[in-house]
């Protein structure tokens, strides 16, 4: 029997402690353990990026990461942004732009477009769909959500 | 699916590590970014009794300037940290270029230098981009440490000489002739894909004439291919007949993605214009 270890991380700024076994992956930690079904599994392989979180400010594939090495990280979590009262400026440029229609890649667009905004310039169009190109999403032909991201970051800018 | 139940350690020295895996007799396996390996066990294609973490060894990650243009990199390195490196750029623009095209930002974010050698790949960038540049990798085992010549490194796909006790520590470029000319040119479906074929190069030339060669390729045999009959034609008769060369002494393998045929079709191109973008970038 394999024995479970304990680890420490804080999701969302909230402090967790949890025994758990080696291989349970970090995105069943987030949604199994701590009932954040906001980071959805797709692919389980790392291509769809559903999954993608921030781990100490990196984006970051939660079904390619196990919980065990997150001991001591601080991740973040689309639950982080915003709520449907209180939509981020972000999650706003989504639904402005009709970024999504069945919504199931939209949890790791968020989380990529998240680091995308905080760490890029993002001068063009071809920097952010260079960015978004490890998310796969079956409905908008992506160019709304290029259209969002385009927006996010000229209010950004703005606002700087 | 869900891997299959293992034991963990976290090392925090090379020293624990190699010790860890000499203990599990050839069992254990290194867990570094995972970015490969986590998909495989995902899908319980690769199962290991022990996985050896190193993400948490001081001083394994990092890239320092070394005598005559030269750069050590540290195996932890991720992915991201070479494409945005500044002395990376200067010295080796033709690496910055490469790790563009190693999958996508949240895999770059997380997969290490170390762990994409060791994985052998043979369409994926780097382990091409070490070939290239006549890298020597370091590994660490039970008997001390040891340096590898890229080109001796890798032996077929998913196969390096590394013993199942050895982990790789650094990767060493030496410095590039000065005012040579690099080219990068890469075939994938889409954007962050394995290559189905790619070439890089490095030269130097007089005038027209280029007066020294490198020539690497990757996705078209079962290991990153240096391609040295194509140097020496290229030297003796120029970028077409180098294109030509380098295409016919690769054995590309055959896939859903492309047959054989076609890939060494598109060898031959990403020969020729990744030697078209070396020449032109080069100082006469």
């Amino acid at each position: 029997m394999t024995e479970t270890i304990s680890i420490t991380v804080t999701v969302n700024g909230v402090k967790h402690t949890a025994d758990v076994e080696p291989r349970l992956l970090l995105a069943d930690f987030i949604r199994e353990n701590l009932d954040l079904t906001g980071t959805h599994v797709g692919c389980e392989h790392g291509i769809c990026g559903a999954c993608t979180i921030l781990m100490n400010g990196d984006s970051v594939r939660s079904c390619l990461t196990f919980a065990v090495q997150v001991d001591g990280a601080e991740i973040e979590t689309v639950e982080s942004l915003g709520d449907a009262e209180n939509l981020n400026p972000l999650q706003q440029a989504f639904r402005d732009h009709h970024a999504l229609q069945c919504g199931f890649c939209t949890p790791g667009m968020l989380m990529t477009a998240t680091d995308m905004l905080r760490k890029y310039s993002l001068e063009t169009d071809e920097e952010i769909r260079d960015g978004l190109s490890g998310n796969i999403c079956r409905c908008t032909g992506y160019q709304h959500i290029v259209d969002a991201v385009r927006s996010a970051a000229g209010k950004r800018n703005d606002a700087s | 699916m869900k891997p299959a139940p293992f034991d963990y350690v976290r090392a925090t020295s090379v020293d624990e590590a190699v010790a860890a895996l000499t203990a599990s007799d050839g069992e254990a396996k290194l867990l570094a970014g995972g970015q490969s390996l986590v998909p495989m066990l995902n899908f319980r294609l690769v199962d290991a009794p022990v996985f050896v973490d190193i993400n948490g060894i001081d001083g394994l990650a990092g890239i320092e300037e070394t005598d005559g243009g030269g750069l050590r990199v540290g195996a932890l390195t991720r992915h991201h940290t070479l494409e945005t490196s500044g002395v990376v750029r200067d010295r080796f623009p033709v690496v910055h270029e490469a790790m563009k095209h190693v999958a996508h930002l949240a895999i770059r974010n997380r997969g290490t230098i170390g762990g994409s050698l060791s994985h052998s790949d043979p369409a994926a960038e780097l382990p091409a981009m070490t070939v290239l540049l006549e890298a020597r990798i370091e590994a660490v085992g039970p008997n001390g440490t040891r340096q590898i010549p890229a080109d001796e490194f890798f032996i077929a796909p998913l196969t390096t000489v590394l013993e199942p006790d050895e982990i790789v520590t650094a990767v060493y470029l030496p410095g590039l002739p000065t005012r040579s000319g690099w080219g990068f040119e890469e075939f994938a479906q889409r954007r962050g894909d394995y290559a189905i074929a790619g070439a890089a190069a490095v030269v130097t030339r007089k005038g027209e004439q280029a007066t020294w060669a490198r020539i690497a390729l990757f996705g078209v045999d079962d290991t990153p291919v240096w391609a040295k009959n194509a140097e020496k034609v290229m030297i003796s008769r120029g970028i077409d007949a180098a294109a030509k060369q380098a295409a016919a002494d690769v054995e590309p393998m055959s896939d859903l993605h492309g047959s054989s045929d076609y890939r060494r079709h598109l060898a031959e191109v990403m020969v020729r214009r990744a030697l078209t973008a070396a020449m032109e970038r080069a100082g006469a």
